[in-house]
This record gives structure tokens, sequence and C-alpha cells, in this order.
């Protein structure tokens, strides 16, 4: 999504986090909820399968960590930069 | 003390607190109006946007369509609840950075053009009324089984009381509310659930006891209630039985539409300081996790309710180990007075078709399997527990559970603080854009500020009163509308924000058209399948999965829209002249959270 001209490191650095923070949240949710569902069907939570429990529970609790983990990782990167407010 | 007296005690005592909030928080400035002078806490701000966020669907509907569905319906689990990833990283801090009003005023900025601003505001009123007529509905419906009055009524007091702290308060006073109407919604939904998943799983957390062990079977929960379902026709709870492609696109859909709703939006534009808006979403999912993460548990212990009252064998053997429940009993059992209650407001019905003095419930189009024999050998000549509307499932809960009446009283409570708190904040998003974007933005921006108060406050009074029209009379279309609503924030508000951010080389051309092509092949899709604005028989082609584009549902469209909208803005822009300096400038400035004016970070 960046463009060339925004070559600055705090930006770059933002722009992979997001990407690693996206990653994750597609993964839990189209992946383990739904596309790999059948793959990881031997593994039984409760009387139902993993993918059952990521589509019904597990993916809000990822997201729930996702978005604190970015929020923590982006006040330390603008310290870093000096950018904070 | 009969239910009736403890309803209006409840509701009562409810909106007193509502008034007395809103009085406590009048808004005095523009500032105070329309972002509440950004001093709102975020975690404060974070139960707000939840109450802002859970509207009449997701108190009233949504266990009850992920009960008669499974698990394919997970998708509105996921894709209203992933939306807030989307926001936090993607568009809530570089808005609050922006540091202005209204979500057209950041479009009319970036893309240094009125035009593009006033396009913006006309998808944020579509989107948003379409999307309050529902509350309205739901409001008028509520107030109608539990206050006794006519939907008609119902909807006028429910209309007079928004208006009272909308109008009053502005962002400040319904923000202060949305968090009083957080405390009672989450308290009415969690009660009863904890109550139920006690009595069938002996655990205290529903979200334990939906993966835990089922105390009348000793099987677990979701497998004792595969084997139920199945028994009786039905498809099995768990599995996944519909198109995969659908599921991806539907759950997209809301993720990127929820990102994209002008009025949770504006909510991040309240807290103090950028890194608030980045942990304020955070905030804003762990209070909507806390109803979502119930809903599905609710939805399976109330399936499992309703099939073992009809089937009382199924509960502790095998599902046809028992005769079905008897009409006698349905019309006189203390225990089944729910199913009398539900019967009036005819949401529930029942009908012994072959006349054995028997309720057999069954799924009738099952041509095989247990419940077509069991229908064969009992002679049936169909399904006779005709109609359970969805909506039962959650209203109906605390009576199933033979709870008491209080905690009856407290749900009714429940349900209206999740509409009414919508309802003001889609009437904020909405008096924001016509004050500030239309009035102040374009016919008169020599306005003063006192004069533009008053404008926000008539603006938001006209709006309530279409609104409450319009839900008087639906124009036939009022579930639908808000698959529309979400539709048409992926495809128009979501890539034109995350545009102006992420690209420096989008222009005003670009994004113009964009949002062009991405509302409009949406509407023209939607419109297709459910008919020229939604009348019935107007429709081109029949609405069923064979007819749809690559098979893809009208309600997933949004996601197509949304990505129609990236590419038309990309290509028009590449051969269109780059933004100015200026614009540039800003968007390097809305990226850094230092500063609060225009490119000083360098």
């Amino acid at each position: 999504m960046s463009d060339k001209q925004s070559s600055n490191a705090y930006w770059q650095a933002n722009i992979r986090i997001i990407w690693i923070c996206l990653v994750i949240w597609a993964l839990v949710s189209y992946g383990f909820g739904i596309l790999f569902r059948p793959m990881v069907s031997g593994i039984k939570v409760g009387g139902s399968d993993l993918g059952f429990w990521f589509a019904q529970q597990g993916s809000i609790l990822v997201f729930i960590v996702l978005i604190f983990t970015y929020a923590k990782l982006m006040n330390r990167l603008d310290r870093d930069h000096g950018v904070e407010e | 003390m009969d239910q009736f007296t403890l309803n209006l005690i409840f509701i009562g005592l409810s909106f007193a607190l509502y008034f007395g909030i809103a009085i406590w928080a009048r808004a005095g400035s523009t500032a105070e109006f329309y972002a509440a002078n950004r001093g709102v806490h975020p975690v404060m701000n974070g139960m707000a946007t939840a109450a802002d966020w859970m509207s009449a669907a997701s108190f009233i509907s949504m266990a009850g369509l992920i009960a008669f569905t499974g698990y394919d319906n997970s998708t509105y689990l996921m894709g209203w609840t992933g939306g807030y990833v989307l926001l936090a990283m993607l568009l809530a801090p570089y808005l609050r950075k922006f540091g202005k009003f209204t979500v057209p005023e950041f479009i009319g900025d970036r893309f240094y053009s009125q035009t593009a601003r006033i396009i913006g505001v006309i998808c944020l009123l579509i989107i948003s009324i379409t999307y309050v007529i529902g509350q309205m509905e739901g409001v008028g419906i509520t107030f109608a089984r539990y206050l006794e009055v006519s939907k008609e009524s119902g909807l006028w007091i429910g209309a007079a009381i928004v208006f009272v702290y909308a109008v009053l308060g502005g962002m400040k006073g319904v923000t202060y509310t949305q968090v009083a109407q957080y405390v009672v919604l989450i308290i009415a939904y969690t009660i009863p659930a904890i109550f139920i998943s006690l009595a069938l799983t002996g655990n205290f957390l529903p979200q334990m006891g939906l993966f835990g062990s089922h105390d009348a079977s000793g099987m677990e929960f979701l497998t004792k209630l595969d084997q139920v379902v199945t028994d009786l026709g039905f498809k099995q709870y768990t599995a996944h039985n519909g198109s995969t492609l659908n599921m991806v696109m539907f759950t997209l859909a809301l993720m990127i539409g929820t990102a994209g709703l002008p009025h949770v939006i504006i909510r991040f534009f309240t807290v103090p300081k950028v890194s608030d808006a980045r942990s304020s979403a955070g905030w804003a999912l762990v209070f909507i996790a806390l109803l979502y993460t119930v809903a599905p548990a609710v939805g399976s212990m109330a399936r499992m309710n309703l099939s073992t009252t009809m089937w009382p064998g199924a509960d502790t053997g095998e599902t046809y180990s028992q005769p079905a429940v008897s009409l006698e009993a349905i019309e006189t059992s203390p225990e089944l007075n729910w199913m009398r209650t539900w019967a009036k407001t005819g949401l529930l019905s029942w009908e012994d078709k072959n006349g054995d003095g028997l309720i057999q419930y069954y799924n009738d189009t099952a041509t095989e399997g247990p419940a077509a024999e069991m229908a064969a050998a009992q002679g049936l000549q169909g399904n006779e527990l005709t109609q359970v509307s969805n909506d039962i499932m959650v209203l109906a809960n605390p009576e199933i559970a033979n709870l008491p009446g209080w905690v009856i009283a407290i749900v009714a409570a429940g349900g209206l603080a999740a509409a009414l708190s919508t309802a003001a904040g889609l009437l904020l998003a909405i008096s924001g854009a016509v004050s500030h974007d239309l009035i102040k933005g374009a016919l008169n921006p020599n306005i003063s500020e006192k004069s533009e108060l008053m404008a926000a406050r008539i603006s938001m009074a006209v709006s309530i009163l279409v609104a409450t029209l319009l839900g008087l009379n639906p124009p036939g279309f009022a579930a639908q509308t808000v698959a529309l609503a979400f539709g048409l924030a992926a495809s128009s508000i979501f890539p034109v924000l995350m545009m102006g951010i992420f690209s420096k080389r989008i222009n005003k051309q670009g994004a113009i058209w964009g949002m062009i092509a991405g509302i409009a092949s949406t509407l023209l899709y939607i419109f297709t399948y459910k008919g020229w604005f939604f009348i019935a028989g107007t429709n081109m082609l029949e609405d069923t999965a064979a007819n749809w584009l690559f098979g893809i549902a009208p309600a997933s469209f949004g996601v197509v829209g949304a990505g129609l909208n990236f590419l038309v803005a990309y290509l028009v822009s590449n051969v269109t002249e780059e933004p100015p300096v200026v614009v540039q400038e800003l968007v390097e400035s809305i990226r850094v959270p230092k500063g609060a004016g225009a490119a000083t970070h360098h």
C-alpha cells in the first residue's frame, strides 16, 4: 500500500507491523475458522473441533490481543522515532 | 407485583438515568457537540463505541441467527468483530490525528475537492438513514411487547426519548449515555445466559459451557446438540453446510463494512490522543466481545432448550424415547407459559395438523433418516411447530429458563438500550454531516459557531422525524437495509479513507470515480436481485444462488464493490496529475502522532 516517496523509517516500520498483524488476523478467521478447518479437524475442542472454536470464539480473542499488541508496539515505535505526542 | 409493572419500573429507571446524564453532560460548543471536546477516556470511549455499535440486530437477532444455522453463521461473529482490527490499524489513529469533526470533512480536505466531500456526505446519509430505520423499528417492537402499547405508539415514545438526550447532549451527552446503556445491555444479556449455562452444562461461564459437557446426558454439549438436531432432520449444528466462497466473502464484507461505518469512525475523534485511538479500538472490542462470546452459547443453548422442550425424552436419552410435547401441556402447563405469551406476538405458533394431541417439531423436508422414519411411523402431516422467529431466542430466554420477573424486565431494558444507543450514534453522524459538511462546508461557510450548533440540533431533530416516519411505514425492506448499509460502507467509505492515508498518489479524480464505481456497482448488484429500491417484483433476476455472479450473494457484494473502488481510483489517479504538494504534506502529517498542525514532524 505504501508509496515510494514515503521512505521514512517510522512509516515503513508501521507498515511492517500492520502486515504481520493482518496476516495473523486473516489466519485465525479465514484460515483456521473457515478454509483450513478440514485440515485441523483432528484437533478436538469440547464436542467440536479447532476450526469451530476459532470461528465462534478463538478469532475474537485473538483480535483483541492483536489490537493491544499493535497499540503497544506503536507506542514504542513513536518513542523510538521521537514522534510521540 | 405483575410483570407489566416490573417492566415499567426497570425501563423507567433506565430512562431516568439516561435523561440525568444528558442534562449533566449538555453540549455547549460545536467541539462538544461533534467530538465531546476530545476529552473522553479511551476505556470510556471503548464502552460507548460498544453500545453505539451493538444494535438491536446484535442484541436481539444475532443469537437466533446462529441458533438456527449453526457454524455457517459464525460469519456474523467474526465479521462484526474483525472490523475493529482494521479500524485500529488502518483508520482510527490517522483520522484522530487529522483532528476534524466528520468523515466527509477528511475526504474533502485530503482530496482537495468539494465534490468529493459532497459524495462522501451522500454515502454517509444513505448508509446511516437506512441503518437508523431498522433501529427505530426495533425500538417500536420492543416497546410494543413489554409496555403493551401499539408499535406506532412505541415508536413515538422511542423517538421522543432519543430527541431529548441526543439533541440536548450532542456527542458529549450521547457518549456518557452510551456508557450507561452499555452497562444495562451487557447485564441484560449475560444474566439469563449464565443461568441457562449453569442449568444445561453446570458451567458458570457461558463461554466455557458451550465447549463443556451436557449435564442431563453426560455427553459433550455440542456433540449432544448435533445429535438432537440431526435426529430431528435438521443439518448438523457444527458442520459447514453452505458455500465456502460466500462464507469468506460475507465475513470480509462485514469486516470492511464495520470499519467503514461513519458513526463508528467518529467515535474515535473524541479521545485526547492518537495513541488513545489505537487502544480505544481494543477496549471497544473487549466490551463487544463480552456479548459476542456469549452469543454463540445463547444461540446453541436456546436451540437445545427448544428441541428438548418439544421432545422431552431428548434431554436424557434418545430423541424419540418419549412422545412429543402434548398440545394440552402447551396450553395449560405453567412451565410452558412462555409459549403462550410469545404466541400472542405472532413470533411463535403451532398447529396439531394430524390431530393426535401432540405437537411434533421436526424438519418435514428431510426425506430420509430418523425424522422421516418417525414422521411416517406417527402418521405426521408436516412440522407442527409452524413458526419460530429468530428473535425469540434472546427475548424469550429468561422465560424459557424460568427466571424471575426482574430478569425479564431487565432484558426489556437491555433491548431498548441496544436500539436507542445505536440510533443516537447514527443520528449524530447524520446531523454532523448535514450541519458541518453541507451547511458550514458548502452553503454558508461564514456561519457562527452558535448558529452551527443550532443547525446541528435542528438537523438532528429533522433526522429523528424522518427516521420515525420511515420506521412507521417501512418501505418493505427493513430487514435487508442492514446488508445494504454494510455493503455501501465497505464499497465507498472504507476504501477512500484507507487510500487517503496509505497513498499519496491517489488524487481527487481517483477518489471521486472510485467512490462512484464502488457504490454504483454495489447498489446495482443488490437491486438486480432484491428489486429497485427493494420494491418487491422489480428485481431483474431471481435471488437464487444459481443466478448470482460467480455465486456471490448480494449481501457479500460489498467486497467486490470495494475492490472496484480501489482499482478505479488507482487507474484514474495514474493517468491524471499528482495531488498538490500541500496535500502530500497533509498525508505525511497524519501518519505521525506528533503535533496538531500540518507537516511539523520533520
